[in-house]
């Protein structure tokens, strides 16, 4: 059984609140940087980021984390691939916006934090997700959300995104 | 792709899609050593173990940093200080580390097969870190690693490797894991270090130098193994350089933007020049950083779980 | 007591025979060969139907390791062993602790034989002083208590003068010559120089090591009118080399183990210590050429070289594994495997285990007729098992054919009239 929880337009609406709403809450672009967490959180954080240099009219400092090496299950999986992080600027000092497609028990965060931490010393960590389903195991709350769905756990939620997917959409699906 | 050896005994038998995504793990582990913090928190809590039967300094420091870097805790053992000079059998020593259930053992040995046997006996992934003359894996894996990044691909390289070939685990691991890209490889010795039948492998034999340097992207140079009767196929140290040792003018006949590459250590003057091993061809030092990359990159995807 | 073995089907080579017929053992020899015996007043009716009746087969080579090395076997486990692998007769080598080059180690086998032994042992003394390749040692004594043969089996003896005389001596005493074929200088290695050795970095031993001591003692033996029998043969080039020798009417003679026309280099590859022989397990090629030389008649014997060892000395590194096959359990159904494959029939393959053995020591044994002793085997070229080397009555399970599904097996064994061995499913 599936439910579209944002379609097309509604996914392109969040993006556009979100890049408006990072840029309010830190009253401007100076020392911002955008951080998207592979996989879709990198998408997510180029369509973010495009939206905020156009309006700021200046190309704003974006990179790539892979967080395979930061995981708290690693001892309990076949060695997952590691993939290239790509971070082109320095961390230190910086206000950073973490982009990830969904929150959910906290742990992608937590881990991605801790790797920008061995980075060097940011000012300020945020977190921007486009999908919170909740069920935290760990004290850790967005900055920016861009819909907010409590999930059963036995429902899927499952971002599709153009440039890997081949559409834009957000589907909630129960395995029965 | 999933990664499914247990052990890492030799390259000849992976695949080439295998060691290229060693080669691709690699490279996500080497900006780890280049940043301020060099340390993850991948292996924490795995203890590996290196075992080294032969002396060696710069892999076991490789394969240590690797570990330490990975937050992975390591224990060492060495031939001298060890028991085994009270006589404790390889299988006895396996059976017991076993016991003290470590995740990884390096082991460097010098008999081929030693790794494999401790693999019969031991649950946990054994990493050949060279077993005599027959392979030493995780050197031949940086060896493509650098040249994979020097020259973008590993396909179409034509690469020489000159030296003790018969009593060389480099030289094998190399042939081994170059042969499964598309590579033309030549070996040069004098008539008595090449093994009979090296053609067999697929590679060119030559026993002159300078034909052997002639239009390649890469050339190899392996050290004299004294340790493993190297010198008793040759007269002398001293013939043997002044007809195999590479100099400039060798290097002249390869390609404009070779590469000369050196397992280490290096005998200055008996294989390499002085201005060889230290210009601007030469990437032995970018082999030394890539190692610890790979080790690291080996570590991890051996130590994973059961999952 | 009296024996009736009927229905079998008798392959005797010497004397050509390949019949069903009926056997009748009194005592410790044959009483009567015909057909439709009657078993009145026979202790013992065997009935043979389906199976084949031969004589006791001889192995010249086997290491039964007393005196010195009792854990890995002992005369009365290896001749055990032999029984249950069909051998009415074993040469046993020199190489034990003391080495036999004396009177008094031969005499002490010959009692321990006397005394623990299940088949008739036969001492093969060294040719040189604890096989030190130095001094000859005293032949003439050994064989007064009971010694048929010379080697230094283990190793060559590298003084050509010295072998030179030992061959003139031994004529004295009618001992057989035998000869283990290696150039030590150019074997320092553990495995055969070829494409196996190229893969697996283990040093190696090339062919040339076995053929130029071959083309050596062959010529000194034939300087001296000495016949003389190269042993564990295993390369093409000796095949060759035994073969011209024979063609220019040289009296020599050869024999192969198993072995060497089962496995090639491959199977050192993985490192596996049980595949670790000396002479080592060569090219597919050689194999061809062995077999081939089985076929044509060059090589008249097929042996053992039993060489039994404990656990330990194989689980070690394969540089410091010992070398050696505990081989008298598989010999017969590995052989038969050559009459299968179409390269020899029953009575050839036997004529290689029984009669030219024989010969070549000198025994009267290796056949049946009337009035020769009573040592006769009654085995199935058919039945189907599984190798299985916890069943060895061997002390030496080292064996790289364990696992290994096999076709013939003994069932019963009969020495000077005795049953010494039948196989618990038989009867």
């Amino acid at each position: 059984m599936e439910r579209v929880l944002l379609d097309e337009k509604a996914l392109e609406r969040s993006i556009i609140r979100i890049a408006h709403e990072i840029l309010e809450k830190n009253q401007g672009s100076k020392n911002l940087s955008l951080i998207g967490i592979r996989t879709r959180g990198i998408f997510l954080a180029k369509r973010i980021c495009e939206k905020i240099s156009r309006i700021e009219n200046r190309e704003m400092p974006i990179g790539i984390l892979d967080i395979t090496m930061y995981r708290d299950d690693i001892a309990t999986l076949k060695a997952p691939e590691v993939k290239k992080t790509d971070i082109p600027f320095t961390v230190n000092g910086m206000t950073i916006v973490l982009v990830d497609d969904v929150l959910h028990t906290g742990r992608t965060t937590r881990a991605a934090i801790d790797a920008i931490m061995d980075l060097g010393r940011p000012a300020r960590i945020q977190l921007a997700v486009l999908v919170d389903r909740g069920s935290r195991e760990l004290p850790i709350q967005p900055d920016y959300t861009g819909v907010f769905y409590t999930a059963a756990p036995e429902e899927e939620i499952s971002v599709k995104l153009r440039e890997i997917d081949g559409k834009d959409e957000v589907v909630l699906s129960t395995s029965l | 792709m999933n990664w499914i050896h247990k052990d890492l005994l030799g390259v000849r038998e992976l695949s080439r899609e295998e060691i290229l995504f060693l080669l691709d793990t690699a490279d996500s582990f080497r900006d780890i050593s280049r940043r301020d913090i060099k340390k993850v928190p991948t292996l924490r809590g795995k203890t590996i173990i290196t075992l080294f039967y032969e002396p060696s300094t710069r892999t076991r420091v490789s394969f240590e940093i690797a570990a330490k870097r990975l937050s992975a805790d390591t224990i060492n053992i060495s031939t001298s200080s060890s028991s085994v000079v009270k006589g404790e059998t390889l299988s006895d020593m396996g059976r017991n580390l076993q016991s003290m259930r470590p995740d990884v053992i390096v082991i460097r040995h010098n008999m081929p097969g030693a790794p494999h046997l401790l693999s019969k006996i031991l649950d946990c992934s054994i990493i050949n870190a060279g077993d005599g003359a027959h392979e030493h894996p995780t050197q031949a894996l940086l060896d493509l690693f650098t040249m994979r990044e020097k020259k973008e691909t590993l396909d179409g390289l034509k690469i020489a490797i000159i030296g003790d070939i018969a009593h060389s685990r480099v030289a094998r691991s190399n042939i081994f894991a170059l042969k499964k890209f598309d590579t033309e490889i030549t070996c040069c010795a004098p008539p008595t270090m090449l093994p009979p039948g090296l053609w067999e492998l697929g590679v060119t034999v030559t026993d002159r130098l300078d034909e052997a340097v002639a239009d390649k992207d890469v050339i190899m140079m392996l050290r004299i193994q004294k340790e493993r009767g190297g010198t008793s196929y040759i007269p002398s140290v001293r013939e043997y350089s002044s007809l195999y040792c590479l100099s400039e003018e060798h290097v002249a006949k390869a390609r404009k933007d070779v590469i000369i590459m050196h397992p280490g250590p290096m005998n200055r003057g008996i294989e390499i020049s002085d201005r060889v091993a230290d210009g601007a061809y030469s990437v032995i030092l970018d082999q030394v950083e890539n190692g610890v990359a790979i080790r690291m990159a080996v570590l991890y995807l051996l130590s994973g779980g059961e999952s | 007591m009296t024996i009736l073995i009927r229905n079998g089907r008798l392959v005797d080579p010497r004397n050509e025979r390949d019949e069903r017929v009926d056997i009748l053992i009194k005592g410790d020899s044959i009483e009567k060969i015909d057909k439709n015996l009657s078993g009145a007043g026979a202790d013992r009716v065997i009935d043979a139907e389906g199976l084949v009746v031969a004589p006791g087969l001889i192995d010249v080579h086997t290491h039964l390791r007393e005196p010195g090395f009792e854990w890995k076997e002992t005369i009365r486990t290896g001749t055990m062993a032999a029984a249950r692998g069909g051998f009415t007769s074993v040469v046993c080598m020199a190489n034990t602790d003391p080495v036999n080059d004396n009177k008094a180690v031969t005499e002490y086998i010959m009692e321990k034989t006397r005394t623990e032994g299940v088949v008739r042992v036969f001492p093969c003394g060294a040719v040189t002083k604890g096989l030190k390749g130095e001094d000859l040692s005293e032949m003439g004594e050994m064989h007064a208590s009971g010694a048929i043969a010379i080697s230094d089996d283990g190793k060559s003896v590298a003084n050509a003068q010295l072998f030179l005389k030992a061959m003139e001596y031994a004529r004295l005493f009618n001992l057989a010559i035998i000869c283990h074929c290696e150039e030590e200088t150019l074997s320092h290695g553990f495995v055969h120089e070829g494409h196996a050795s190229l893969l697996s970095g283990l040093d190696a031993v090339p062919s040339l090591a076995e053929e130029i001591i071959a083309r050596r003692d062959i010529a000194l033996a034939e300087y001296v009118s000495s016949p003389v029998h190269i042993t564990h043969i295993s390369t093409a080039g000796t095949v060759r080399i035994i073969r011209e020798e024979k063609t220019r009417g040289v009296s020599v003679t050869a024999d192969t183990c198993p072995h060497y026309f089962t496995l090639t280099e491959e199977a050192t590859l993985t490192y596996d210590t049980r595949a670790k022989v000396n002479p080592p397990l060569r090219s597919a090629a050689d194999v061809a050429a062995i077999k081939e030389g089985l076929k044509d008649g060059t090589i008249d014997i097929i042996a053992t070289d039993h060489a039994p060892h404990d656990a330990i000395s194989k689980d070690v590194e394969f540089n410091l594994a010992s070398s050696g096959i505990s081989g008298l359990e598989t010999a017969l159904a590995l052989s038969l495997g050559l009459v299968e494959e179409g390269l020899l029939d029953l009575k050839g393959l036997l004529r290689k285990m029984t009669d030219n053995p024989a010969r070549l020591l000198h025994l009267p044994l290796g056949h049946v007729a009337l009035g020769a002793p009573a040592d006769l085997i009654v085995f199935s070229d058919r039945a189907e098992w599984t190798v299985d080397k916890a069943a060895f009555l061997s002390k030496g399970k080292n064996t790289p054919f364990d696992g290994r599904e096999v076709r013939g097996k003994n069932l019963m064994t009969i020495v000077a009239g005795r049953i010494v061995y039948t196989d618990p499913e038989f009867r």
